[in-house]
């Protein structure tokens, strides 16, 4: 089995997410860009896991699967809440927290 | 019950402490407590009476002999005594130093301290005398105590006022028990002290109080003669308090002639202060400022006999340092005789009954150190023995009559023996007891004391015994006229007193009544019981009675009642000449203020030298303390200008406020790092995480 072009296939993606989480001033966006981040981290977890002829790096790929539902839930939420407060979901915007 | 005679005063120092912290807790203010305690060692000092008569005299003393003032030494043949009388024996005629034995005294002591060689012990010490004044003591205490339950029962304070009783029971008691000096002067001190708290006993009228502090400080003044005097014996004696070891000392010439006598003056200073002598007499009579039971027992029969007491106890250094053998006149026998005739003319212009009291109570102390300083040393003892028991009674009595009347004021007294007659009755043997008629106390103890002045060499004394004699009886008869006879002129409706006060006037008038037999003519008791080695070994003389002088003094006596009626009761003799002839105005006067001198210490001592004082000790503040203060002020100002401006300004704040500048300023440039937009927050953490993996791969490899 050859481990590289899936390395690479994950590689593309994470920066691809990376960028997006960076760039993009859309909430929605971002969200997103993260989903892209935390698939590439799944595709390496299953190849090494095959890799290594183990289940474990599935099991792995499946709890980052659940606890990424979990997140985009809370995360659509919050930036539900910020529409309703604002009217935008523009992340460049949010600094209210500025020290 | 001799070995431990220690619990007799233990006993009242129990009860003292428990009425103080209980007292107020238990049913009529913890005075069962105090009258339970005085009644236990009343019974114990009856054992202790018991024990000492029937105990056999074994300690062989050999006594000086009889010639004493011809020998005119102090005791280079003097006796010894104790065992090394046998040694001794060979060297003496067979002359002299006839032995005689008398019961040794008990003994029982503990180290106090130690300091380097000297041992401080305190102990017990014995003898007839003390076993005597145990018994005196007691029995007073006991009649005063149960007195009160009653005279003082509605008192807001009678549980300070039972301490207070207790704690001087346990005073006396101490003082008379005690084997050392310094135990002695304890127990007198805790007496004055109580003295004072009970004369001051209601203290919410100010002339109470100041009677109470008038009291403190004169005996106080006499005091330091008598510290001073303790000091000196102490260091001549070889650096002992043993009162034994003392006697021993003074009698046997082991300590120099005018060390002795300089002892003796200032040990004399304390019995002047303490005893109510001439010329410190003038706290006595305004100590009557207490409540009457108090006046019974401290400043008739107890207290006020500790001067005596001290006398009496360490009878060696008088007797050599007064030289009393020698006969004549001596310092004690002069301030004694002179007490006995001034307080006995004072009594007579007194218009309350306590004060006419206590002017005899000053009379009869002076009867007593004049006796001891004659050379009459049982004679003394015998007479502050019987005194106690008639003057307890005259004191108790006058409280059961106040009681009834509601005032010491005789002026507003009269015909009270139709009204109550137990306190009449009692109050009667009291009198003629005091007054020296035979067959009562009074009469055998005042015959002893004028036969000892007689035989012992001071006829000066003796005429100004014969005088007092007089005197005493011609103010007793005045004081029992105003108050007894004639018509009630008060306004109050006079009654009998209860129980609880006339069964206490009852038992002393029966002691008052026969306590003069154990000491009368054939019989000689009390001389025997007391005997101790002090007295034989100085050779003090014990002199048959002297039918002359005792039908002398009857008469006197007789006559001084007689007088008195005539003037009293039959309206006989120059009545209202204080008015018209000057001369008799200015001795009424003069009398009356008491020979000024409460004016000369108030006035002329205490004023003369209050001021200079206050001036020296006003200079004394502002230039020197006020100087020492100011220096130590501006010393410390400047001390404090250099910590404030160096170490506080400058190290302490400095570092505290570059921290605070550090911390500011990195806060303000960290603040600039929290922009707030997440983005950035992501960029950062992404770069972060990328120098990371490029740090771990170039490690790794």
């Amino acid at each position: 089995m050859i481990l590289n072009q899936f390395l690479a296939l994950a590689a593309v993606l994470f920066c691809i997410g990376v960028y997006g989480v960076l760039a993009r001033r859309n909430a929605v966006l971002v969200l997103m860009s993260i989903e892209l981040i935390l698939n590439a981290v799944n595709i390496n977890l299953v190849a090494f896991g095959a890799f290594h002829d183990t289940v474990a790096g599935q099991v792995f790929a499946l709890f980052v699967i659940a606890v990424a539902a979990a997140e985009v839930g809370v995360g659509l939420a919050i930036v539900l809440l910020i529409y309703r407060n604002r009217q935008s979901v523009d992340v460049s915007e949010l600094d209210m927290m500025k020290g | 019950m001799l070995e431990n005679a220690w619990v007799i005063p233990a006993l009242p120092v129990v009860s003292f402490f428990v009425i103080l912290f209980f007292g107020k807790r238990l049913p009529s203010g913890g005075a069962w407590v105090g009258v339970a305690a005085v009644a236990l060692a009343f019974g114990l000092s009856l054992v202790a009476v018991g024990e000492w008569i029937a105990r056999p005299a074994t300690l062989e003393v050999e006594a000086a002999h009889a010639a004493a003032p011809a020998e005119a030494g102090h005791g280079e043949e003097g006796a010894q005594p104790g065992h090394t009388a046998e040694a001794d024996e060979g060297a003496h005629g067979p002359a002299e130093g006839a032995h005689d034995a008398v019961r040794e005294p008990v003994r029982r002591e503990v180290t106090w301290f130690s300091n380097g060689p000297i041992d401080i012990k305190v102990g017990i010490h014995i003898d007839g005398l003390a076993v005597a004044m145990l018994f005196v003591v007691t029995t007073i205490a006991l009649a005063v105590h149960v007195f009160s339950t009653n005279y003082m029962a509605d008192d807001p304070r009678i549980t300070h006022y039972f301490a207070g009783l207790s704690l001087f029971t346990a005073g006396m008691l101490v003082m008379v028990t005690a084997s050392t000096t310094l135990l002695l002067l304890f127990g007198w001190e805790a007496m004055g002290l109580c003295s004072f708290m009970l004369i001051g006993h209601w203290w919410e009228k100010q002339e109470n109080s100041s009677a109470a502090l008038k009291a403190f400080f004169t005996t106080r003044t006499g005091d330091i003669g008598l510290l001073v005097g303790i000091a000196i014996l102490f260091f001549a004696a070889g650096q002992t308090f043993d009162i034994a070891t003392l006697n021993d000392a003074a009698l046997n010439g082991q300590i120099s002639q005018g060390l002795l006598t300089v002892g003796a003056v200032a040990l004399f200073c304390g019995v002047i202060g303490k005893s109510a002598q001439f010329p410190l007499h003038t706290w006595l009579p305004d100590a009557m400022a207490g409540p009457t039971p108090v006046s019974a027992l401290i400043h008739a029969a107890t207290m006020v006999v500790a001067g005596v007491y001290l006398v009496a106890r360490v009878y060696g250094v008088f007797w050599e340092g007064f030289n009393i053998a020698a006969g004549g006149v001596n310092l004690g026998a002069v301030i004694g005789g002179v007490t006995v005739v001034i307080a006995a003319l004072l009594a007579f212009v007194q218009t309350d009954i306590k004060r006419v009291l206590a002017y005899s109570t000053v009379s009869q102390l002076g009867y007593m150190v004049m006796a001891l300083c004659v050379g009459a040393w049982t004679a003394g003892v015998f007479h502050l023995f019987t005194h106690a028991m008639f003057k307890g009674l005259l004191f108790l009595g006058s409280g059961s009559v106040s009681h009834a009347v509601g005032t010491f004021d005789m002026r507003e007294m009269g015909g009270l023996r139709r009204f109550m007659p137990t306190t009449f009755k009692t109050f009667m043997v009291g009198s003629i007891a005091l007054a020296g008629i035979p067959p009562l106390a009074g009469f055998w103890s005042k015959d002893e004391i004028l036969t000892g002045a007689s035989a012992g060499g001071y006829p000066i004394m003796f005429w100004m015994g014969v005088l007092g004699a007089g005197m005493t009886a011609a103010y007793m008869t005045r004081c029992v006229w105003l108050t007894f006879f004639g018509e009630y002129r008060g306004q109050a409706h006079p009654h009998e007193s209860p129980p609880a006060i006339t069964v206490p006037l009852i038992g002393l008038a029966v002691l008052a009544a026969v306590a003069g037999f154990l000491n009368a003519p054939g019989v000689g008791l009390f001389g025997d019981w007391t005997n101790n080695a002090v007295t034989l070994a100085a050779g003090v003389e014990h002199h048959a009675f002297s039918p002359g002088i005792a039908l002398m003094s009857t008469l006197v006596a007789l006559v001084g009642i007689g007088l008195a009626a005539a003037w009293y009761a039959r309206n006989v003799g120059p009545h209202g000449i204080t008015t018209r002839n000057s001369t008799a105005r200015a001795g009424y006067t003069f009398l009356l203020n008491r020979y000024y001198l409460d004016h000369l210490y108030t006035g002329a001592i205490v004023g003369s030298i209050k001021g200079p004082i206050a001036r020296a000790a006003y200079w004394t503040n502002q230039n020197v303390i006020d100087g020492v203060v100011n220096g130590i002020g501006i010393a410390a100002r400047r001390g404090g200008n250099f910590v404030y401006d160096i170490v506080d300004q400058g190290m302490v704040d400095g570092a505290i406020n570059a921290s605070a500048a550090g911390t500011g300023a990195g806060g303000g440039f960290l603040r600039t790092i929290q922009s707030g937009r997440v983005q950035q927050y992501a960029a950062v953490f992404f770069a972060a995480a990328a120098i990371f993996a490029v740090v771990l791969i170039v490690v790794t490899i």
